[in-house]
């Protein structure tokens, strides 16, 4: 066991520094550094342009996606030497948020699945920040229980032909391509019938609409697919074996979104290490020690955890479903952290945006919590997955697991 | 930077698994359970033999000089096994003090009967209500001679010597406390055995009259000594919490898929599901926690008092959190005295209060992250 570098690891390390040094946007550093979960303001900048010319800056210098591999736009790194990097990137690392499902999800995914000239064309400008990608996955009738999609794929000559819709999609407004689940058999059971893709999203026949979320902001969107003519050469794994595919989608989808989750433990025990209360420091009374030493050791204990399983990637073990845990942990955390920063603040915590304490991070975080809790899989989906794939508990029962797809009841109520 | 342990570590808690498996079965823990024997002399002797009573002590003083990763890893299979000896106030308390703070004579003297299993130690250090605070001890050395009472002492009815902090000066101050070493076999001293929660490990009240003592480590030195001393044995008390929730753990998985009812496995219900998941979430948030305190021990890092303080924290919640709902999975069975969950809830419970409780140790992590956030 040991936490110091390797002498190859503090030269990485020195060398990633001085780059970062000399390169990065120093002037949005305090902005950065203050923003938290739901909080991510340049006053007098587009954060898409800042963070796409920081991308390009780390991509043609070799410091783009670490750990993919040269000829795709990475640097072939280690994952001990993907953390080193992401301790001295530091607050800049927060404009990559915007890349996270590229890099973390269809990245991944094409990487596995796609032909070999693809991956040379489509991953080096997708490491670079330059074109960015959305997961076409969600549907109304299928979030939780994905197989249940019912967008629709049909063969017609050597292309495909999508109808449907899709929805949630994070960043499909700003994106250049997507990867897209589909039914291609509606007459085989759900999890048979579903095939994968990826697309221009400047296709013909695609419909991007924003969704106001319920914390006011419009992250995610409504994608309707009208006659889609994508052709099968984009199309990734077998057809009808779209599930399988997806799976490697979501698996990489657990630990990119673990592993990138804040707790909000800092930035509470910041404050509270300098909030005064009626008789005297927050950080002095026993009712909020406590309270911050609970979470303390939560988020202690989620770093550690993830430390612990780079040193398993280091090995050669592939990411299990353990890394379910980071989400799940960090979701609800940061919903109650929030929770209670506010409570901190008595009456006026209700009063948000730039007037309020801290120019309102904290109520920020509060109303951006709760798609944590959603997005990527829900708290409960996180549960099963920890419970059947860890400890071996038996599956949910699946009534519909036999029943062909065009069979299944559609509604709850009448 | 590599955060695991090594394949020796490895091969060493594989050793210590099968070794306990065979000497600590549940039987076996049930005689000291049941008051017909104080503690495993058999087990203790075994351990002896195995090496594992000396796996940090130096190989100088009689033990295996091998470390304290090591001594973590044989912590956590005594906690998973339930072990009912002396181990914790032996070898994490004792001997470390001794470790830290003792001559050459007086470790000459204690740790190779400790590593051989001939002696067994323990410390001294409550008086009654309270957590660890110098202020909360009242017992006094003056010219050599020990006079109070310390309750509740662990293992202190089948303890051969004593650590005994005593007051020793009058500032009220950290200082006015001292550190003394005591052959409790000698004259001057009255045990008495203290029903409690947990009885697989005893408890007692010692009455010191007019006691001859020797000073362990400089005078006034005694309240820093003792701060070095818990931090240790949180961590190493942690690996024990962290052993005994993942059995609990295990216990609750293995039952929820051999009961049915409502003509299903209960393991099928997504309640039971559910719960049986946050245990696994706690049981390796506190395994995360304990290995960064292994790191911090075994290499004496400036961070050891703070990760000592989250190992505890993190570790006695969820054993705690584990072996109450190990019974809840159980049902009924799980309420009897003939299934075991009981023995893991009762080490649970009373582990989290051995070393200072939760709120003492809360205390001391804010503290020592504030400092550390100052500096
Ligand atoms: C901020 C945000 C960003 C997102 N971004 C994307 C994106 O980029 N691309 C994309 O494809 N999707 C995206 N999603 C969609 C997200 O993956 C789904 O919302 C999520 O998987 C839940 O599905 P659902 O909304 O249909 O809820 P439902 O599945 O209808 O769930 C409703 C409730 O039922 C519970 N439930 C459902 N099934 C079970 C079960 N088997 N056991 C126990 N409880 C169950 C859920 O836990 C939940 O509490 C995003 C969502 C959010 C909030």
């Amino acid at each position: 066991m040991n936490f110091d570098d390797t002498p190859q690891e503090a030269e990485f390390r020195a060398t990633a520094r001085a780059w970062i040094a000399a390169n990065a946007p120093k002037q949005y550093e305090e902005e950065l550094r203050k923003s938290s979960l739901g909080r991510t303001v340049l006053r007098n900048a587009n954060i898409l342009e800042v963070a796409k010319a920081w991308q390009k800056k780390k991509a043609d210098a070799g410091w783009a996606c670490l750990h993919w591999p040269k000829e795709y736009g990475g640097r072939g790194s280690s994952p001990i030497e993907r953390v080193i990097w992401q301790q001295e990137e530091g607050p800049f690392g927060q404009l990559s948020r915007m890349f996270i499902i590229g890099h973390g999800m269809c990245g991944p995914t094409m990487m596995a699945f796609a032909r070999e000239e693809h991956k040379r064309t489509y991953l080096p400008p997708l490491a670079s920040g330059e074109k960015v990608w959305c997961q076409l996955f969600s549907e109304p009738a299928g979030g939780s229980d994905v197989a249940g999609l019912r967008t629709r794929a049909e063969k017609d000559g050597d292309d495909w032909i999508v109808n449907g819709q899709k929805i949630w999609t994070s960043g499909a407004h700003y994106s250049d391509y997507g990867i897209l689940l589909t039914r291609t058999d509606p007459t085989v059971p759900k999890h048979k019938g579903l095939t994968m893709f990826f697309l221009d999203m400047k296709s013909p026949g695609v419909e991007v609409r924003p969704i106001k979320q319920a914390s006011g902001a419009s992250d995610f969107n409504e994608v309707y697919f009208t006659n889609v003519r994508i052709p099968d050469h984009q199309r990734l794994g077998e057809v009808g074996d779209g599930w399988n595919v997806s799976l490697t989608t979501l698996m990489n989808e657990r630990s990119a979104i673990g592993a990138a989750v804040s707790t909000g433990f800092p930035e509470l025990f910041e404050y509270c290490a300098s909030l005064m209360l009626d008789d005297g420091p927050a950080i002095e009374d026993r009712a909020v020690r406590s309270k911050l030493a609970n979470w303390a050791v939560k988020a202690s204990g989620l770093k550690y955890t993830s430390m612990r399983a780079i040193s398993a990637l280091s090995r050669g073990e592939r990411p299990g479903p353990e890394n379910s845990i980071g989400k799940l942990v960090a979701g609800s955390m940061i919903q109650d952290v929030a929770t209670y920063a506010l409570d901190l603040q008595g009456a006026s915590g209700v009063v948000s945006g730039e007037e309020a304490e801290l120019a309102g991070r904290f109520q920020a975080m509060l109303l951006r919590a709760p798609g944590t809790r959603v997005e990527g899989g829900t708290d409960e989906i996180m549960r099963n997955i920890i419970a059947e794939r860890v400890l071996g508990l038996p599956g949910d029962i699946r009534v519909d697991k036999d029943v062909p797809f065009n069979k299944i009841p559609t509604k709850g109520r009448g | 930077m590599n955060f695991d342990f090594s394949d020796d570590q490895k091969q060493l808690r594989d050793q210590a698994r099968k070794f306990l498996a065979e000497k600590c079965s549940a039987k076996a823990v049930r005689v000291v359970l049941d008051g017909k024997a104080p503690y495993d002399k058999e087990l203790w002797k075994g351990l002896a033999e195995m090496g594992f009573l000396g796996v940090a002590i130096p190989e100088e003083f009689g033990g295996a000089g091998a470390g304290h990763l090591e001594l973590c890893v044989i912590a956590e299979e005594m906690g998973r096994a339930n072990a009912p000896v002396p181990f914790s106030s032996t070898v994490y308390l004792a001997a470390e003090a001794l470790l830290i703070a003792g001559s050459d004579a007086q470790k000459k003297k204690w740790l190779p009967a400790i590593a051989s299993g001939e002696a067994i130690g323990t410390l001294a250090l409550f008086e009654g209500k309270g957590n660890p605070s110098s202020k909360n001890v009242k017992l006094t050395a003056a010219n050599g001679t020990l006079n109070g009472v310390k309750k509740p002492v662990a293992d202190g009815a089948i303890a051969d010597f004593a650590v005994i902090a005593a007051r020793t000066g009058s500032t009220g101050r950290d200082g006015d406390v001292s550190l003394f070493l005591v052959d409790l076999k000698a004259g001057g001293v009255e045990v008495k055995s203290l029903t409690n929660l947990d009885p697989t490990r005893g408890q007692a009240e010692i009455t010191f009259k007019d006691c001859k003592a020797e000073p362990l480590g400089a005078a006034g030195e005694g309240w820093s000594i003792l701060t070095q001393v818990l931090d240790r044995a949180a961590v190493l008390c942690a690996f024990e919490q962290v052993g005994g929730a993942d059995r609990a753990l295990e216990m609750g998985r293995d039952y929820a898929l051999d009961r049915i009812a409502f003509g299903r496995q209960i393991g099928s219900f997504q309640a039971i599901k559910h719960m049986l998941a946050d245990m696994y979430v706690s049981a390796t948030l506190a395994r995360s926690n304990s290995y960064y305190g292994a790191w911090a021990l075994s290499t004496n890092a400036a961070e050891l008092p703070e990760a000592a303080a989250a190992a505890r924290i993190s570790a006695t919640q969820a054993f705690q959190h584990c072996a109450k709902n190990n019974i809840q999975v159980h049902g009924g069975m799980g309420f009897t005295w003939e299934f075991d969950c009981h023995m893991y809830y009762r080490r649970a419970n009373a582990m989290a209060l051995g070393l200072g409780s939760l709120s003492y140790w809360e205390d001391q992590l804010i503290d020592r992250m504030r400092k550390k956030n100052a500096a």
